[in-house]
């Protein structure tokens, strides 16, 4: 059972999750502190460690629409959030995908803040509301990244195979 | 098959593909900014524990740019900088553009400027807005920074799936003073932040054959506004005729192109002889409305740059509105060459001379304020509008200011009278 505790609406943009000022910002253990940093109530919890890992952030449509900012998926990674949203921008769930962040795509999801989540392969189940929502898989093309644990752990598999592709 | 299609059957070594199918296309360019030191990060960790030295798989297809805190504002991204710097050296990289007058510039400019995007070329860069590139006939799309360490080490993108495409054709010719941006804005407003995600855009009709490279990098520059994976307009003789002269290609082109029978997910047609100048309003990029909807707003700062909006055209019609007048008192108004060879371009044809007498501050190359990193932030309460490509909240450096996109030539009228301004006339 998940918990939501933090929701926003449609186009949540990069900019919102991680402000461009902290871009020279870079290493995975730094990134945490400034998730969602011009929200500073939610920053200040994030922070206190008052948000337990496993805890869901529901996003609307085109979550993390914007830049290719990669610390705006790091810094949800760092307080193991999953994200259950409408829908999901590319490059953000790309990003999410590589480095090992829990997402969810759940195009009809109802739920507010404090609702206890299920989630199962196939759908969403609000507990609070008893209402049950599809999810949308991960494409299958992205299966074997997850797999492998995350990007990194998949390039460096593919290096030691030797299936380095040369011209 | 459609142009990218055909662009991703090539690049992958399949005769033919189709919308859905996953595929590693070799990579012909990958580009990065000064997130390559995060790059660098992950590059370094795919090789730990492997007895193999990290290697850049072609230093020769690699292309490294400073743009986006230049010069550096920190300590911290001096010393991130001087990181890229070492690493570039020592993997003999030799498409990097450290900051510099001759060379300098915006990554988005310094591509094509120096025949580095191809027609039918597979171009990744840590960017979103490297949708630009398809403005050559090339499939460009943005990738973060892990990927794009994956690509370092692999020289493939991986697990590629074919998008879909959408065919816009654009007809009519545009009224004076509207042009690329009003179309794309205009556009980007129709289709939603989210309605081309995981889409391409492709771009045909009169109006675009008849757009100069310049205007056909502002209008792919912005396909991801709308979410899509690229924007792409098929190489023609514009293309040719800038890689020729402008960007000094000697090089046979590759005119790839889309086949009579190419599968379109739809089909949007847009006439733009009636369409006025458009603005996105605070603060999302599809909030666009026709500017007689804001004219009359106060604005504190102007902004004409970026990768979208800081080329010789968009400082031309700049300069040609602005030239004798002044910035309005209180209001003050930013430039910002997209790169050195556009910046003494500007120089020798009068521009920065126009600017600077009119009361504008014409800055070095670069990103400057469009992502709020290190110039040009906006105070409490503020308003700005500028050419830029995004209007979020916080974007400008303060998520208690406002930013309004435009063209460069409401740019430059508003700046005048320090409200936002229709440069055709009317009312106001």
């Amino acid at each position: 059972m998940a918990t939501v505790v933090y929701k926003v609406g449609n186009d949540i943009s990069t900019d919102v999750i991680y402000p461009g000022r902290f871009m020279a910002t870079v290493l995975p253990s730094e990134t945490p502190l400034l998730a969602f940093a011009d929200d500073a109530a939610f920053n200040a919890k994030l922070k206190a460690k008052q948000i337990p890992p496993g805890s869901v952030l529901l996003g609307g449509q085109n979550f993390g629409c914007g830049s290719s900012r990669e610390q705006a998926v790091s810094c949800l990674k760092g307080h193991e959030l999953i994200i259950v949203a409408k829908s999901f921008a590319r490059i953000f769930l790309q990003n999410a995908i590589n480095l090992g962040l829990r997402v969810v795509t759940c195009p009809n999801i109802e739920a507010n803040v404090g609702d206890e989540l299920e989630i199962s392969a196939t759908a969403v189940t609000n507990k609070s509301s008893g209402k049950e929502f599809f999810l949308v898989s991960l494409p299958k093309s992205r299966q074997a990244i997850i797999d492998a644990g995350g990007l990194i752990p998949f390039t460096r598999k593919r290096l030691l195979e030797g299936a380095q592709t040369t011209r | 098959m459609t142009t990218v299609e055909k662009i991703l059957a090539r690049a992958s070594g399949l005769p033919s593909v189709k919308v859905g199918d996953v595929v590693e296309p070799k990579v012909d360019l990958a580009m990065s900014h000064e997130n390559a030191a995060l790059v660098i990060n992950q590059f370094n960790e795919i090789y730990k524990g492997t007895n193999l030295t990290p290697k850049i798989w072609d230093a020769s297809r690699v292309a490294v740019i400073f743009d986006h805190r230049v010069p550096a504002e920190s300590a911290k991204t001096a010393s991130n900088q001087k990181k890229v710097r070492e690493f570039v050296g020592v993997q003999s990289v030799t498409k990097f553009h450290d900051i510099r007058g001759d060379v300098g510039g915006i990554c988005h400019q310094i591509l094509p400027e120096n025949g580095y995007v191809r027609p039918g070329a597979v171009i990744v860069g840590t960017d979103s807005h490297t949708t630009s590139h398809g403005a050559l006939g090339a499939f460009a799309f943005g990738i973060g920074a892990t990927e794009m360490a994956s690509v370092w080490a692999l020289g493939v993108a991986v697990n590629v799936e074919v998008p879909p495409t959408i065919k816009v054709v654009v007809k009519g010719r545009f009224k004076k003073f509207v042009g690329a941006k009003d179309l794309i804005l205009h556009l980007v407003g129709k289709l939603t932040a989210q309605g081309a995600n995981f889409k391409v855009l492709e771009f045909h009709g009169p109006t675009i054959k008849q757009m100069n490279t310049s205007s056909r990098l502002t209008l792919c520059n912005m396909a991801v506004e709308a979410g899509a994976t690229a924007g792409i307009v098929p190489a023609d003789l514009e293309t040719e005729r800038y890689l020729r002269e402008e960007a000094g290609v000697a090089e046979p082109i590759d005119f790839v192109a889309s086949d009579q029978d190419a599968v379109y997910e739809q089909v949007i047609e847009i006439n733009v002889a009636k369409l006025t100048p458009q603005i996105a309003c605070p603060h999302t990029v599809d909030n666009v409305k026709p500017i007689d909807a804001v004219v009359g707003k106060k604005v504190h700062q102007v902004v004409i740059g970026s990768c979208t909006n800081g080329r010789l055209d968009d400082l031309a019609i700049a300069a040609k509105i602005m030239k004798g007048k002044k910035v309005s008192q209180g209001t003050r108004m930013l430039i910002f060459p997209a790169s050195g060879k556009v910046f003494r371009q500007a120089l020798a044809k009068g521009y920065v001379g126009a600017f600077m007498q009119a009361g504008a501050v014409v800055m070095n190359s670069g990103c400057g304020p469009c992502l709020g990193i290190h110039e040009g932030a906006l105070g409490d309460g503020e308003t700005a509008l500028s050419t830029t490509n995004r209007n979020f909240k916080g974007r400008m450096g303060n998520p208690n200011s406002e930013v309004y996109l435009c063209s460069p030539a409401v740019a430059a009228a508003s700046a005048i009278t320090g409200v936002i301004t229709n440069p055709q006339g009317g009312t106001n």
